[in-house]
């Protein structure tokens, strides 16, 4: 009987062991510590406005990325701090994520000062950096980063010859240009490239002036541009400084013939009832063929509702959310492809692949990782953007409007 | 170099008006602040552009004129300025301690600004913005003469009470020597209180004259700081029309740089002067 008795109770035991092993590993896998990704963003500070559309971009990749099961089947969490639009405030704290946050993935801040300083972070300890707004590449030297702002490698000469294509391509080719622009680093060299272009053109420069990043008044600019008329005047200008140069030549009277800007804060300009017919340049815009992309038609539905709900006065996805979802979409093809998370695995898979973003194929084969220059024109037409060229990526109906 | 046209010139000389016009508007309260009550308050340019945003609220949300926005805001912020003076005073902060303390409320607002107003820009649309006046060849916008004129206004009234009134004298008095003014029946405490609200009230006008010509970003506020601050010195701490004079000098001759050279010279302007007048006329600074 106590044979029987002891049996029985070695069954149980071994039975109990087997439900206890079984449920301790279903815990375990349940409860695998998050991939923790680690960044900053200029969430206060003059940058903030914009970094605001990338903070709000990572959350719903993140959200969306832990929904399909996260990464190798854990969950990720994103850690991003505030680096108050400094530079060498982001350097302090990419080595904080790295050494003290532990992070196992790096994905870049906002703008090139952050960047370039994130950049010599990651590669001090060896750490793969993914980011979406670098503006200057030839600074890009560190081998293991990864822009996802699809620039190509020499934008200062392949952008404006896109843009004087699109123009050369009307009925009323443009003779003569003014190129007006900022010394805000990452739209200076742009204006520069774009004088060279132009002279190699044949277009006649009749105004070059330059201003400090910050200017208050726009007024003696605008007068000088009214002077000159020229038939296209292009506008080296990043966030506010576009819409200050488009009032104070309202205010004179003064309506530029074509007009560029580079880098505009896209909502108050496309607001501006003076900004008609302005041009930019983009990299992606809500409307086909970009919706078409793979996650766009979703990530675009999402962040409308987000960005509303936010608070943002302008809610549509263009450059700057299309980059930053771009990078999270780099981040998760190379772990999902290598199934790794060793930094050197993933670059040197991200170096040979190209990856599906919502801007399109993006390739990092080219010098300092850039691949192909992806960016269009874009133009205000009936109080939105429209992206006007090449004619296979304009919006449907869309075409470039003559002043 | 090629020289300018007459037309250029004017309508760059007018753009400098204006524009120093609203340095003098900005620099008006904190010379008197420094001035007067020996605070170096740099919470005024935070104040201007929290008033600049409750002016952008009033307008876009309530519907209220933008101009009648003041009808609210000045009375509100000169709450503000006495609360803050009480503050200032009850805790005996000194001048130098003045700059720490303000520039940490200058933080505040401006977090206080971004969690109610995000960090985007934000844009008034008013009548006022799309009225421009023609003077011959030249452009007369309506948000900048408004400033203009506020401004002049302002600093005129404030110049005629300092020196025509037994209110305005007091003040003096009081900030050349407390204890004696004190001594001769001058309530210096009440005074401090009705001047630091008077000077935050002028921040809540600048920030109305803010919002109808410009775009609205939290971490503007920093912008303003540098070339103010200039103008302020120039035109001698605690005189009412100095900032006024002294920020149209500034405006106008970074206007001309501008229309004559190349404008990314304009900022040396402000402090190329700065020296200039400390170099040669070092006591009136």
């Amino acid at each position: 009987m106590n044979r029987i008795v002891r049996q029985f109770a070695a069954g149980v035991a071994v039975l109990a062991s087997v439900f206890a092993f079984c449920t301790a590993a279903a815990w375990g896998a349940a409860g695998d510590p998050p991939i923790r990704i680690g960044s900053t963003l200029a969430l206060t500070g003059p940058l903030a406005a914009t970094a605001l559309v990338h903070q709000l971009t990572g959350e719903i990749y993140v959200e969306q990325l832990n929904r399909r099961g996260g990464l190798l089947g854990r969950p990720v969490e994103w850690i991003v701090k505030d680096d108050q639009s400094k530079p060498e405030l982001a350097r302090t704290l990419y080595e904080q994520l790295i050494t003290v946050d532990k992070v196992e993935l790096l994905l870049g801040p906002y703008a090139t000062g952050a960047i370039l300083s994130a950049m010599g972070v990651a590669q001090r300890y060896n750490k793969m950096l993914v980011h979406h707004t670098f503006g200057i590449p030839n600074l890009a030297k560190y081998d293991a980063q990864f822009p996802t702002w699809s620039l190509g490698p020499d934008p200062a000469t392949t952008f404006p010859n896109t843009l004087f294509d699109a123009l050369a391509s009307t009925s009323k080719p443009p003779k003569s240009i003014a190129i007006v622009t900022s010394k805000f680093p990452s739209v200076h060299f742009m204006s520069l490239g774009a004088r060279e272009v132009a002279k190699k053109r044949g277009l006649s420069e009749v105004i070059f002036l330059e201003w400090e990043f910050g200017n208050r008044d726009f007024g003696p600019i605008a007068a000088r541009i009214k002077d000159a008329n020229p038939d296209v005047l292009w506008v080296g200008a990043i966030g506010l400084e576009g819409n200050q140069l488009l009032d104070a030549m309202k205010k004179i009277d003064y309506a530029p013939k074509f007009h560029f800007y580079m880098y505009p804060a896209p909502g108050p300009m496309v607001q501006a009832t003076e900004a008609k017919n302005a041009l930019a340049a983009t990299i992606f815009e809500q409307d086909p063929p970009f919706t078409s992309n793979p996650g766009a038609a979703e990530f675009v539905k999402i962040f409308n509702e987000r960005a509303a709900k936010a608070g943002l006065p302008y809610t549509g996805v263009e450059t700057q959310a299309a980059a930053s979802y771009s990078a999270w979409q780099v981040l998760e093809a190379a772990v999902t492809a290598t199934k790794s998370l060793d930094d050197k695995v993933l670059a040197d898979w991200l170096r040979k692949n190209r990856v599906d973003t919502v801007q399109g194929k993006l390739r990092f084969d080219g010098p300092n990782n850039y691949g192909d220059d992806l960016m269009r024109v874009k133009q205000v037409q009936n109080g939105r953007w429209v992206t006007v060229w090449p004619k296979a990526y304009a919006a449907p109906g869309a075409a470039l409007v003559l002043p | 170099m090629a020289l300018p046209s007459a037309s250029l010139l004017a309508q760059s000389i007018l753009s400098g008006l204006f524009i120093g016009a609203l340095y003098g508007l900005l620099g008006l309260g904190l010379s008197l602040s420094w001035g007067l009550l020996r605070q170096i308050n740099l919470a005024h340019f935070a104040l201007a552009f929290l008033g600049a945003y409750l002016c952008y609220q009033l307008s876009s949300v309530g519907g209220m004129d933008p101009l009648a926005t003041m009808l609210v805001i000045v009375p509100g912020f000169f709450g503000i300025g006495v609360a803050l003076q009480w503050v200032f005073s009850r805790f005996r902060i000194s001048p130098f301690n003045s700059l720490l303390v303000t520039f940490g409320l200058t933080v505040i607002i401006e977090s206080v600004i971004q969690s109610l107003w995000t960090a985007d820009f934000r844009r008034l649309n008013s009548s006022y913005g799309d009225i421009t006046f023609r003077i011959g060849a030249l452009y007369v916008p309506l948000p900048e003469l408004l400033t203009l004129v506020l401004s002049l206004v302002m600093s005129l009234a404030i110049w005629a009470t300092l020196r025509h009134t037994d209110l305005g004298r007091a003040m003096r008095a009081a900030a050349q020597d407390g204890g004696i003014a004190t001594a001769f029946g001058v309530n210096q405490k009440g005074l401090a209180l009705l001047l630091s609200g008077v000077c935050a009230a002028l921040a809540g006008v600048a920030g109305v004259c803010i919002a109808l010509s410009y775009t609205l970003a939290p971490a503007q506020i920093y912008a303003w700081i540098g070339v103010v601050f200039a103008a302020v010195m120039l035109g001698g701490l605690g005189r009412a029309l100095g900032p006024l004079i002294a920020g149209i000098v500034i405006g106008v001759s970074e206007s001309i740089t501008m229309a004559i050279t190349a404008p990314s010279w304009a900022p040396l302007v402000s402090f190329s002067l700065l020296i200039v007048v400390l170099l040669v006329r070092p006591g009136k600074v």
